[in-house]
């Protein structure tokens, strides 16, 4: 399923003196089965921009386009299409409401009208998807987990109605760096094995160099650079501008291109470094037992 | 984006008004509501009438803001002033069918509706000129000696700063929760009553839960800012009363003496 | 700068309920004054509750905390060391409690009971230190992430402690947020020798600390310079933490035989490392 934005703009309390343009001429095309990494410093516009996938909010100016449909043209089951694209806010533990974790996470299906037999089977293949034991936590309350488990089981909400767009806004916000891992490996995983359309807000560069496939960075609700994470690392200057800094990766390459070193243009993640360099150390010959 | 709310009525501009200190306000209001109801006489409502004009002007407040505050009360006001007119005995004015209108219902109406008119006006002009903060210090202080009697003042005002305070960030959270829920396809519009209020549970048990993890986390950074209490409490805010607010209680005063003079010395009948 | 001890914890053993896990199980460790303490633990490591252990919040179960010279199991100390000890929290719209940022400053200062005119004195002396004394009058539901918790840290400085404990403060910051608040603690560090007790899972931001406590399991895992520690990429693994980007490359390359000294940390040392053996200079 592909998205379009034709010229989206969207204001704030238009009209008002606290009026504010949060968005500004936006065209972008997000294609089926990409990985998307959005960046840019908070209040960029990129929290509003999700909301406009989903047609949470409408635009002011402009058309959003899911799979060629204008989804804001009259009669649109918005609600079909809040199936369709998948939207997980930011610390999305804090929507949690029922009893218990089946329940909490049966709620998007139950609102679709399914089945009870298929909002079960939803229900146990969503918790696989983000490594819940249906055995062992469906019948928990969700407020007894721990905050990491919390938020599986909140993107598992979103999983249950089986969108093939997910969109998430900072889904590794306040983890500690093993339920960071963990968020981004579902993630993953649901982009490989199901191959999930993933548009992902995320402030870390080192985890959209090894990630995404392309990067969208926006500035003062502009999109201020779009491509292949590899071209986009290149442009220094203007990740700095946009509050953003370049990878670890990518740092180093440069201080030891400085040094006189010769370096292809395109290593931006660790491995591919690490690689890199270790290739570079064989041909010097200074391997002992190699 | 909700940065833009103001909370409660409270209008911020600059006036001698707003600038009183709100505990003489809140005893200007209460003697002004006294005021009202002793006048037993039109022309002490004239009085009074210019008395509001005259305060309203010097509040910097426009006129259409602060009638905005009789809007809500406009069915009881016609309620009250029907009620009055059609259910009184006395002398005959005129009568429309079965229906008689005395001397004594049309006077009683036009009483009540301007008592509660005056009423509205009086308590919102202090509403108007008084940030709800710098209210809550008013009545704290003015309570205070009720402290002897056990009643918590101190706590009670601290209850409403805290309220304040956490209102945004409340309403943020509240619009934030409504969207991620309407993301898995909830629906707080369609429906009845009935299914309209089923679907609030979703919005309302995070909003609950994040209440108390909210109120924990306060009790537990006010006490590691040493909060205990009411006692041997120092204030940032210190309310000072001026000469202007001693000259505003002399009006004050003035109007409430010309009121029951004019109560005693115009006769009842003479105007209405 | 003396290195008298200004925190002890003494073989605290604390939990939430009688007969529930222990959280914190015989630990021991010391503060000195004017050091800058970085106590890194994933989620659940216990490293929160001995936050909250070090200015009397929580009381141990057995063994004792001396902040200052006063134990905080002395209830007639309490307000005295909680003056001392200052804290910031994590959620920045939790511990805010006035509706204008001067006030919430003023907030600490009214409940010690201290006279008008020294209030405002410490106030402006406090937000300039965070450099907020330009939103002294702002709503604080109108400021950033970052400038609320500079707030919070103004209305402890407020209080004139002698150590500030930061409790996971910038967890749901932005990374520009981070960075500032950060910032404002190494230099209160630096020009006021505050001792800062700086709780994080972040391993980026105890790479400037003087010393880093790695709890894991209620218990210390690890205890170092920032460089000793986090020369222990293993260990720092398996204990659920992240080790700086060059010291993870830098082991990863030297497990496949390239002969990189041990305690690489930043970029600037890797280019130099690396140099060493491939630049064609070399």
């Amino acid at each position: 399923m592909s998205i379009e934005l034709k010229h989206v703009s969207y204001v704030y309390s238009a009209g008002s003196a606290f009026e504010r343009r949060a968005l500004n001429d936006i065209c972008l095309t997000i294609e089926d089965g990409e990985y998307v990494a959005l960046c840019g410093h908070t209040g960029c516009g990129k929290s509003t921009l999700v909301q406009h996938l989903n047609g949470l909010l409408q635009p002011t100016e402009g058309q959003v386009l899911v799979d060629g449909k204008d989804i804001n043209a009259e009669g649109v089951d918005r609600k079909r299409l809040r199936q369709k694209v998948g939207l997980v806010f930011q610390y999305p533990e804090y929507q949690l409401f029922e009893e218990t974790v089946e329940k909490d996470i049966a709620f998007g299906p139950r609102n679709m009208g399914l089945p009870e037999k298929e909002i079960h089977e939803r229900v146990r293949r969503a918790m696989d998807h983000v490594h819940m034991s249906y055995e062992k936590y469906a019948q928990s309350s969700p407020f007894d987990l721990s905050g990491g488990q919390m938020r599986r089981v909140a993107i598992a909400g979103v999983l249950a109605m089986e969108p093939s767009v997910l969109v998430l806004d900072e889904p590794t916000a306040g983890l500690d760096p093993r339920g960071r891992d963990r968020i981004l490996r579902i993630i993953q995983e649901l982009h490989e094995e199901k191959n999930v359309t993933i548009i992902m807000v995320s402030h870390s560069m080192d985890d959209v160099a090894r990630l995404a496939s392309r990067m969208i960075v926006m500035m003062d609700g502009t999109i201020a650079a779009s491509g292949p994470c590899r071209e986009v690392f290149q442009k220094r200057d203007l990740l700095e501008q946009a509050g953003l800094g370049v990878p670890a990766a990518v740092k180093l390459c440069l201080k030891l291109r400085e040094q006189g070193l010769q370096l292809p243009e395109d290593l931006y993640t660790a491995e591919e470094l690490h690689d890199h360099l270790l290739k570079l150390f064989k041909e010097k010959g200074g391997l002992k037992g190699c | 984006m909700l940065n833009n709310i103001t909370l409660g009525q409270y209008y911020p501009v600059d006036s001698p008004i707003h600038r009183l200190d709100p505990r003489m306000k809140i005893i200007l209001t209460l003697l002004m509501i006294v005021g009202v109801f002793i006048c037993q006489n039109f022309s002490g409502y004239i009085l009074i009438l210019l008395f509001t004009v005259a305060a309203s002007r010097l509040s910097h407040v426009p006129f259409k803001v602060m009638m905005k505050g009789l809007k809500p009360l406009r069915f009881i006001l016609v309620f009250t002033f029907l009620l009055n007119l059609f259910f009184s005995t006395g002398t005959e004015l005129f009568h429309v069918g079965p229906v008689v209108i005395t001397r004594e219902g049309l006077r009683q109406a036009i009483h009540y509706s301007l008592r509660l008119v005056f009423l509205v006006i009086s308590t919102s002009l202090m509403t108007l000129t008084t940030s709800p903060i710098a209210l809550s210090d008013g009545l704290e202080q003015l309570f205070s000696p009720l402290k002897v009697f056990h009643f918590p003042a101190h706590e009670l005002a601290m209850m409403m700063s805290i309220a304040l305070r956490f209102i945004p960030t409340l309403m943020e959270e509240t619009d934030k929760i409504m969207k991620a829920q309407k993301a898995r396809g909830a629906d707080f519009e369609s429906g009845n009553l009935l299914a309209r209020a089923k679907a609030m549970v979703p919005l309302l048990v995070p909003l609950f839960v994040s209440s108390f993890r909210r109120a924990g986390d306060l009790a537990m950074a006010m006490e590691s800012r040493c909060y205990h209490g009411g006692e041997h409490r120092t204030r940032l805010r210190v309310l000072k009363i001026t000469g202007n607010d001693w000259l505003a209680l002399g009006i004050m005063i003035l109007l409430l003496v010309l009121i029951v003079l004019l109560n005693i010395f115009v006769p009842k009948g003479l105007i209405l | 700068m003396s290195n008298q001890a200004c925190v002890q914890v003494d073989h605290v053993t604390f939990q939430y309920e009688e007969g529930a896990d222990k959280v914190l199980k015989d630990i021991s460790l010391t503060v000195n004054r004017g050091e800058f303490l970085a106590i890194l633990g994933h989620n659940g490591s216990g490293k929160s509750t001995l936050a909250k252990l070090l200015n009397g919040l929580y009381l141990p179960g057995e063994g004792r905390v001396v902040v200052c010279g006063m134990d905080t199991s002395d209830e007639n100390e309490t307000w005295n060391i909680r003056q001392k000890a200052g804290m910031i929290f994590q959620n920045p719209d939790n511990q805010i409690v006035a509706t204008v940022v001067r006030e919430d400053v003023a907030f600490g200062l009214e409940n010690m009971g201290v006279p008008h005119d020294e209030m405002v004195r410490r106030i402006d002396a406090a937000l300039e230190a965070v450099h907020m004394s330009e939103r002294a009058e702002s709503a604080p539901h109108m400021l950033s992430g970052g400038q609320k918790q500079r707030v919070a840290i103004a209305g402890v400085l407020a209080m004139e402690p002698e150590i500030i404990i930061a409790d996971e403060s910038t967890a749901m910051l932005d990374p520009q947020g981070r960075a500032e608040v950060l910032e404002v603690m190494h230099r209160l560090n630096r020009e006021k020798g505050m001792t800062v007790i700086w709780i994080t899972h972040y391993m980026e931001e105890a790479a400037d600390a003087d010393r880093i406590i790695v709890i894991s399991d209620g218990t210390i895992a690890l205890e170092g310079t920032p460089r000793e520690v986090f020369s222990q990429v293993g260990t720092m693994r398996t204990l659920h933490l992240d080790v700086p980007h060059m010291a993870a490359l830098a082991d990863s390359l030297r497990k496949d035989g390239v002969p990189l000294p041990e305690g690489i940390l930043t970029v600037e040392e890797m280019t130099q490392e690396v140099c060493k053996l491939l630049c064609p200079s070399n």
